[in-house]
């Protein structure tokens, strides 16, 4: 393990229930760069993150966050050890305003300046959110929730960002929006990224590094250029 | 009733007769419920000869509550409608058949017939009312309908005072009861007869409520209690069906607490409280949530549980004050300590633990065969 | 007319109480989902503490302090140590349990205490003042609407404006996701059963000395009426709970003055049947969402 490596992940297994829905999986994201996992429904894709965020408590294996061993870490204190995870559906908390909402993001920090600055920041780099400070969240648009939901993410100035299926229900521009925005933020702040996407191509497009799973294991991890512009990796793993 | 209809397992259907098989289990369920309360009429009365008078009064009053913890069982473990008012119920029952008795003692009419004849009014009383408090129901889901019968509860015994000029208040009302038939013999135990006409009241109520579940309107009141959203989309009139189940469980509170008045020969507000009520659902809980004989084993605990508690406080010596105090309130603690662990450590009650039991021996037993 | 003053301060100043009372369920459901029934044999054994405290001490208002912060622990402890385990999944559990405490919570006072009516004091003077010959306000009214009017806004500050108000509506709403943002869920919803409980407490306090005095069933039918008036407003809205405990108030205090006070139980029930089934909702509920 390189220290550039944020989130490593050795042998994890875990599952609802007798049957385990992740089979070993071992990972590394290196530290500023983003990894997509893609792969078929059912894959395990979901499952990853909810084990890697604690949601599920892993059967075995070990994940690692910058060196530091997650395990017996509950929930509520991950988002302290600099991670944030935007769930499917992305969790945008209807009866509260988007002011709230975002504003839940960063209660846990003890330096309020800085939990100031990171909502200023967040509203300067989502315009719609800052004009919409008082609505509901169930009277947002499906673009709007997923601005609120990655605003409020990085509102705790995250070091590693989990994002369930980004593109989910949104129109093609907006996704291509949200991956530029999300390059940006890597080269800018230094932020990384585990990407979890249907949307294969677009992910790829973003991605430094593709993960392809399937039936709960790793097939393939692979730079996401080669995985995206070899045709025989193309055609073995990702079926197009 | 497709729906149901494919509810039957194949392998019971034989392929030469459409319907007709169905109908002969149906037939089956009932001849076997029959032996069985054949059988309990037959132990009960040979009990009722073997147990001292005193016993039998107790006995008596099992099969009075059991009426009543029955049909609980059935509308709160069945149906999934929670009702903190079948006190009330039970009261109303009891004021019916207190009202009857009273207008034949009046009227100097006598017979054998009379008796049955009030408690069929007192059923009948109930089913109005049930109908009344459950088509109120059939329109509220948990906590709202917890609350309203919960003011049921408080409301009705507080009824009695208001009117006073009709239920004499606080007093109550007492019930004339003929004695045991002259046929009997002159020195028949009057707690036997009692034990024998509650006994037979019950075991009826009981064969009914046996046979309604069994049937189609059995498997009806599990499917709304489970997914009410299914059971609409499977063609079940949701709210018809828990109308059924509340009046259903309406008759048997008013019969029990028809028998309670019969026992009692008299009939107050006090006896039933809101803590009837509370009791009742509790005995339901512990002894096993829509199993009739959970309910079964809640009605002995309500019997039992004050007469132990009551042999506990003579044992230890207490000073008479502390006695009293002791007396009244042990039981409902201990009550209301049972519910809350049953509640977290065995939901599915005593019943639940004793079927758990019984199938790990069977496992061992059968185990050790092979 | 007079009368009618009389009777429309009266049923206020015990509206307050019932608004008090069923703003505490309301916390409780919009926390935890769960009606807690078991909310007035909670405040009842708070006041008991109190009045333990009171005579030992010879303080009224020791005793009223004594009696919130053991409302506070009570609801901590019962979330604690017991609603903790039960499985939500079916509504009728926790109910049931709730149920089960009930019984215990009142056989408990009853043999620490024994069952008979004790007098509660009250702190001020409950006879009317007179304004223009015209019997209005007692002094002790003006303690209990100045009482409620403090937990009332404080609550509706805590809420809308603290930190913690905002983590415990998130942690209410959405508890999954509150947890993924750093907010300890568990924590929230303890504290939500320690202020509901609290405040149920302080309304046993203003009402005991109203009634037949301290009794282990002394808030049953106070239960029953603030039930109705967390009902009338719909048992999502802590406001609708302020407006349905003044109208239910109201309602009782008319109808025991020009009705005879052996109607005020009926009245109640008739009141809940009629808004659950005219609207099941309360009247402060949105436009229903399910509907099949």
């Amino acid at each position: 393990m390189s220290a550039q490596d944020l989130l490593v992940v050795r042998g994890l297994v875990a599952g609802y229930g007798a049957a385990p829905v992740l089979q070993a999986i071992d990972l590394t994201v290196p530290a500023g760069t983003i990894a997509a996992v893609v792969g078929a429904n059912g894959a395990g894709k979901t499952t990853l993150l909810r084990a890697l965020s604690g949601m599920i408590r892993p059967a075995a294996g070990q994940v690692l966050l910058a060196g530091e061993d997650l395990r017996g870490t509950p929930v509520e204190k991950l988002v302290r050890r600099g991670m944030a995870h935007v769930p499917e559906g992305r969790g945008v908390i209807n009866e509260l305003t988007v002011d709230e909402n975002l504003r839940l993001g960063g209660l846990w920090r003890r330096d309020r300046a800085d939990a100031g600055r990171a909502l200023t920041e967040v509203y300067e780099l989502f315009e719609p959110l800052a004009r919409r400070r008082r609505h509901l969240g169930h009277q947002l648009s499906g673009g709007e929730r997923q601005m609120l939901a990655l605003g409020r993410a990085l509102v705790a100035r995250p070091r590693l960002l989990l994002l369930d299926e980004p593109s989910l229900g949104l129109a093609p521009r907006v996704v291509a929006r949200t991956m530029a925005l999300l390059r940006q933020l890597r080269d800018r702040t230094g932020l990384t990224v585990l990407l979890v996407e249907q949307n294969v191509r677009s992910a790829l497009a973003v991605a430094d590094q593709g993960v392809v799973m399937a039936l709960g294991r790793v097939v393939i991890a692979a730079p996401a250029d080669k995985l995206r512009d070899d045709v025989e990796l193309r055609h073995a793993y990702l079926g197009f | 009733m497709s729906a149901t209809r494919a509810a039957v397992p194949p392998k019971q259907r034989p392929a030469d007769a459409g319907d007709r098989p169905v109908d002969r289990r149906r037939g089956s369920t009932l001849l076997r419920h029959l032996a069985i309360m054949l059988a309990a009429g037959l132990l009960l009365v040979g009990v009722s000869y073997a147990v001292e008078p005193f016993r039998n009064f107790q006995l008596a009053t099992v099969a009075a509550y059991l009426c009543a913890t029955a049909g609980l069982t059935v509308l709160t473990g069945l149906n999934g409608q929670l009702s903190l008012g079948h006190g009330a119920l039970m009261a109303t029952g009891a004021y019916t058949v207190a009202f009857c008795q009273n207008a034949f003692a009046d009227r100097g009419m006598t017979g054998g017939w009379l008796l049955p004849l009030s408690l069929g009014a007192a059923v009948l009383g109930t089913v109005a009312v049930g109908a009344v408090v459950g088509v109120a129901a059939a329109r509220l889901r948990g906590p709202y309908l917890a609350g309203v019968t919960l003011a049921v509860a408080v409301v009705v015994p507080a009824l009695a005072v208001t009117f006073d000029g009709v239920f004499n208040g606080e007093q109550g009302l007492s019930v004339p009861v003929e004695p045991p038939p002259v046929s009997l013999g002159p020195y028949f135990p009057y707690e036997r007869w009692q034990l024998w006409l509650t006994g037979a009241a019950t075991l009826l109520a009981l064969l009914l409520l046996a046979n309604l579940i069994r049937s189609r309107y059995g498997r009806t009141f599990r499917a709304v209690r489970d997914d009410e959203v299914a059971a609409r989309l499977a063609g079940i009139h949701v709210a018809r069906t828990q109308v059924l189940a509340f009046v259903v469980s309406a008759a048997t509170a008013g019969l029990g607490g028809a028998l309670l008045a019969v026992l009692a020969q008299s009939v107050s507000p006090g006896a039933f409280s809101l803590t009837l009520s509370l009791f009742l659902l509790m005995a339901v809980v512990i002894g096993g949530l829509g199993r009739l004989t959970g309910a079964l084993w809640g009605a002995v605990l309500l019997v039992a549980l004050p007469d132990l508690t009551h042999s506990l406080t003579e044992m230890l010596t207490l000073s008479p004050a502390v006695a009293q105090r002791m007396e009244g309130n042990l039981p409902l603690a201990i009550f209301g300590i049972t519910l809350i662990v049953v509640m977290i450590a065995a939901p599915g009650g005593v019943q639940g633990l004793l079927s758990r039991l019984g199938r790990a021996l069977l496992a061992r037993w059968s185990a050790r065969r092979s | 007319m007079d009368r009618f003053v009389f009777l429309t301060i009266d049923g206020l100043s015990r509206g307050a109480v019932y608004a008090a009372f069923a703003l505490a369920l309301v916390l409780i459901w919009r926390a935890a989902r769960v009606v807690n029934f078991a909310q007035g044999a909670m405040a009842v054994a708070a006041a008991y503490v109190a009045y333990t405290v009171s005579a030992q001490t010879g303080s009224y208002w020791l005793g009223f302090v004594v009696a919130i912060v053991a409302g506070l622990l009570l609801g901590a402890l019962v979330d604690r140590a017991v609603m903790r385990y039960v499985d939500h999944t079916s509504p009728l559990n926790p109910v049931i349990v709730a149920l089960g405490l009930v019984l215990l919570i009142q056989a408990v006072l009853g043999m620490v205490y024994g069952s008979e009516f004790r007098p509660a004091e009250a702190p001020f003077s409950r006879s009317a003042l007179t304004v223009g010959g015209l019997a209005v306000l007692s002094p002790y009214d003006l303690f209990v609407f100045a009482t409620i009017g403090v937990v009332v806004v404080g609550l509706a500050w805590i809420f809308a404006r603290t930190a913690v108000g905002l983590r415990m509506r998130a942690a209410a709403f959405a508890p999954e996701v509150s947890r993924l943002l750093g907010v300890n869920v568990g924590g929230m919803l303890t504290l939500g059963w320690a202020l509901a409980s609290g405040v149920g407490a302080l309304a046993a306090m203003l009402v005991i000395p109203t009634e037949l005095g301290l009794h282990p069933h002394a808030m049953d039918l106070v239960f029953v009426s603030a039930f109705t008036a967390a009902v009338v407003g719909g048992l999502d809205s802590p406001p609708g709970a302020v407006v349905g405990g003044l109208v239910v108030g109201l309602l009782l205090s008319y109808v025991s003055g020009y009705a005879g006070s052996d109607l005020t139980p009926l009245a109640v029930l008739v009141l809940l049947l009629a808004v659950l089934l005219v609207r099941p909702g309360g009247l402060f509920a949105p436009v229903a969402a399910r509907r099949v």
